[in-house]
């Protein structure tokens, strides 16, 4: 088995956290698992991209081909769009919808969402809204997070296990949110 | 196998502290940071009382890791890239020097300069010094290379270089960890003279050095992290150092046909690669980085035998993957979505709030009277000056270049000239530059931007802190010229009235805009 995932956002939007869960469940499921990272300069407020690897023999490369990607995850739509060259058609699309708009000529958002929906397999969510609605505004990442649940062969249980250990020091609430969220994302991907 | 996923840079660090390590050195550097930061996060370091403090600039670092080693103990020296060219009189007489205690050198090239302002490829110094280098092909390799190189560092009594690239300094995986070995106890060097390079003791320690050439050699000959794989076909052999190769790996699916040399020890194996130049027809070299192999095996006359970036088969610049390698190796490649235009830059910004942007402001109204004037920047946050809507500052070349290329500019004449320069960046290498134009009393402007840390890699101590005026004061600043200044929405008025002044005054100031990070401040 192997599931190459690349994950875009803007900095801050937490796509390390997601690449962190995912990448601690893999490993608790016996999995190896490679995930490349960015850090530095471009993470204030810049495009960032994590690509996560998983799979039951070595991995080799640290870097997803452009092209072969099983999925692709976006928290902002323009990234998504960004990244989808390295999609393989036979891969999934997941993107929030709501645009992080910190540039002067952002493209208008209907043209962007049917770009996105060109890629067969796509499943186009307001993540935002949704977490908005769950009362924590935060954990958008992890409704994306639920939403790719529904793809990762991956028990939920060892997510939402590895959700529990990542947010232990902050407390109860906090884990109770964030398992929330996740929950409402994969509910919104069947 | 690790519970825990490793960055390469990680994975080294734990090896290094596995292998004995009592000192790290370093000044901050994407990608070569997390080193520094894993070892002073590290339980094991704090108990055995490992040294982990940031050091000023890379050269200080290279020199203190160099001072542990004579006094017999294992230390290892971390910098990005560029570092090394600010560490590189240190770096190259410490291989005239040897090493007692095992030294490690740790530079991470940043290919396809992600965040830097060159991709030049360490490799290259290693060879200038003469010494051994390794580059690893993943974070296991990283982890396992750090005892190896303690060893031989002590065996041959020399430093060695390793080179880490963006793509595994910053990338996680599983890894095998090995028992850990005992510090050393301090212990003379084996000849206390060695370490004086006076001219007559120079020359034997460069002849003893010239001498281990051949050592090197036969050792990366032997090395475990040199291997030759067999393969049927012939028409083509591959040569791939450090990650290179995971690349290769990835583009034939593993089985690939053509025999390959994995190099991730030099100097250049040379047994191994007299026995593919001999089998294969041609040779394709896959390095990351700069074509440091490819120019060594083309020669001055460009053989055509050898394929690469300087023979157009890969490009001649920026990081690789395997499509390309797929694509050099004539393997048919997956059809791609072509780039949207719907697609914009999204260049990073300064945080909303950042005291960077109130400094610029003040400066840009400051200078709307003044046409001529030119700002020369500097390396930091405050770099993103340059970009709409401050355009602010016309240079940014290496750190510490802004005061000292103010005052060139304003010896030829140029004026009003200004230097915008931060704190962590002044103490790296801009206090020199000031005593300069403080013994010419230079008519320039030098505004440092002291935002109490390092904000730019991270927000690590800035090891000025609190002293920045008294420094400037020191090195024969003019007190009534030396003025400070808070860079806030509400202060901004005033705080043109100041720049005004200083501008006006025909010799030179120092302008401190002081204000925390905002960063530093939400970690607190
Ligand atoms: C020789 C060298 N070492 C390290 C770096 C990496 N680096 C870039 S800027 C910077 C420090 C910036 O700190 P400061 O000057 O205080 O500015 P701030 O980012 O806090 O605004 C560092 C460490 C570099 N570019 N060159
Ligand atoms: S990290 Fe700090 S110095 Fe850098 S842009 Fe943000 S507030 Fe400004």
């Amino acid at each position: 088995m192997k599931y190459d995932i690349v994950l875009a956002g803007v900095g801050g939007q937490g796509i390390l956290t997601i690449a962190a869960i995912i990448g601690q469940a893999a490993v608790s499921h016996g999995l190896n698992v490679k995930q490349s990272e960015v850090h530095g300069m471009s993470q204030r407020g810049g495009s960032v991209v994590a690509h996560l690897r998983l799979g039951s023999a070595a991995i080799k490369s640290d870097l997803i081909a452009p092209g072969s990607a099983d999925m692709v995850l976006a928290m902002e739509p323009m990234e998504a769009l960004r990244n989808l060259e390295f999609l393989s058609p036979a891969g999934v699309l997941i993107s929030n919808t709501t645009p992080v708009i910190n540039i002067g000529n952002y493209p208008p958002l209907p043209e962007l969402l049917s770009a996105l929906r060109t890629h067969a397999n796509n499943h186009l969510i307001d993540g935002d809204q949704m977490a908005k609605d769950l009362g924590s505004a935060r954990s958008v990442n992890m409704v994306l997070l639920g939403a790719m649940a529904a793809y990762l062969t991956l028990p939920e249980e060892t997510l939402t296990a590895a959700i529990r250990e990542l947010f232990t020091r902050k407390g109860e609430s906090v884990i109770a949110s964030n398992l929330k969220a996740f929950a409402a994302g994969r509910a919104a991907v069947n | 196998m690790s519970e825990n996923l490793f960055l390469g840079d990680e994975a080294l660090a734990q090896g290094a502290l596995d292998a004995g390590l009592s000192g790290c050195y370093a000044y901050p550097g994407t990608p070569s940071t997390e080193i520094m930061e894993y070892i002073q996060a590290s339980p094991e370091a704090a108990a055995r009382g490992v040294h982990r403090s940031w050091s000023s600039n890379e050269k200080v670092a290279m020199e203190e890791a160099l001072g542990m080693s004579y006094a017999g103990k294992r230390a290892m020296v971390c910098m990005k890239h560029v570092g090394l060219n600010v560490a590189a009189d240190g770096f190259v007489n410490a291989a005239v020097t040897g090493s007692n205690g095992g030294l490690l050198v740790v530079a991470a090239d940043d290919p396809s300069m992600h965040s830097s302002q060159n991709e030049q490829d360490s490799r290259f110094y290693a060879q200038f010094a003469l010494i051994p280098c390794l580059e690893p092909s993943s974070q296991q390799e990283a982890y396992n290379m750090a005892a190896d190189a303690f060893n031989w560092s002590e065996q041959y009594e020399t430093p060695l270089l390793l080179r880490l690239t963006t793509r595994l300094s910053h990338s996680r995986a599983n890894i095998c960890t090995a028992p850990a070995r005992a510090e050393n106890r301090r212990r003379e060097p084996s000849n206390p003279r060695r370490f004086t390079l006076l001219p007559a003791i120079a020359k034997q320690n460069y002849d003893r050095l010239c001498a281990k050439q051949a050592e090197f050699a036969e050792l990366s000959d032997k090395s475990p992290y040199n291997l030759y794989y067999e393969g049927q076909d012939c028409s083509l052999g591959i040569i791939c150092t450090g990650i290179a190769g995971n690349y290769v790996q990835e583009a034939f699916a593993g089985k690939c046909p053509h025999p390959i040399l994995k190099i991730s020890h030099y100097p250049l194996p040379q047994k191994k690669l007299a026995r593919l130049l001999a089998e294969c027809e041609k040779i394709l070299v896959v390095e990351e980085g700069m074509p440091f192999v490819e120019t060594q095996l083309r020669g001055p006359l460009g053989d055509p035998r050898i394929l690469g970036r300087l023979s157009g088969a890969l490009p001649r610049s920026g990081e690789l993957n395997t499509r390309l390698v797929q694509a050099a190796c004539g393997l048919p490649l997956p059809p791609l979505v072509p780039p949207s235009p719907l697609v914009l830059n999204r260049p990073p910004r300064l945080c909303d709030g950042c005291p960077h942007i109130n400094t610029y402001e003040a400066l840009n109204q400051a200078l709307r009277d003044y046409p001529e004037a030119r700002v020369f920047g500097d390396i930091g946050c405050y770099t993103l000056g340059a970009l709409p809507p401050f355009n602010a500052i016309s240079s940014c070349v290496d750190m510490g270049a802004s005061i000292a290329m103010a005052k060139g500019a304003a010896d030829a004449g140029l004026q009003p000239a200004i230097a915008v320069i931060g704190d962590s960046t002044f103490t790296h290498s801009g206090m020199t530059g000031l005593l300069d134009a403080v013994w010419e009393n230079s008519p320039i402007t030098v505004i440092i931007v002291d935002n109490f840390t390092t904000a730019m890699t991270g927000g690590q101590t800035s090891l000025g802190y609190g002293k920045i005026e008294n420094i400037c004061l020191g090195l024969g600043v003019a007190p009534e010229h030396l003025r400070i200044f808070t860079p806030l929405p509400k202060q901004h008025d005033a705080n043109v009235q100041v720049l005004r002044e200083e501008i006006a005054y025909p010799g030179l100031s120092v302008v401190i805009a002081r204000r925390e990070c905002l960063q530093t401040i939400r970690k607190k």
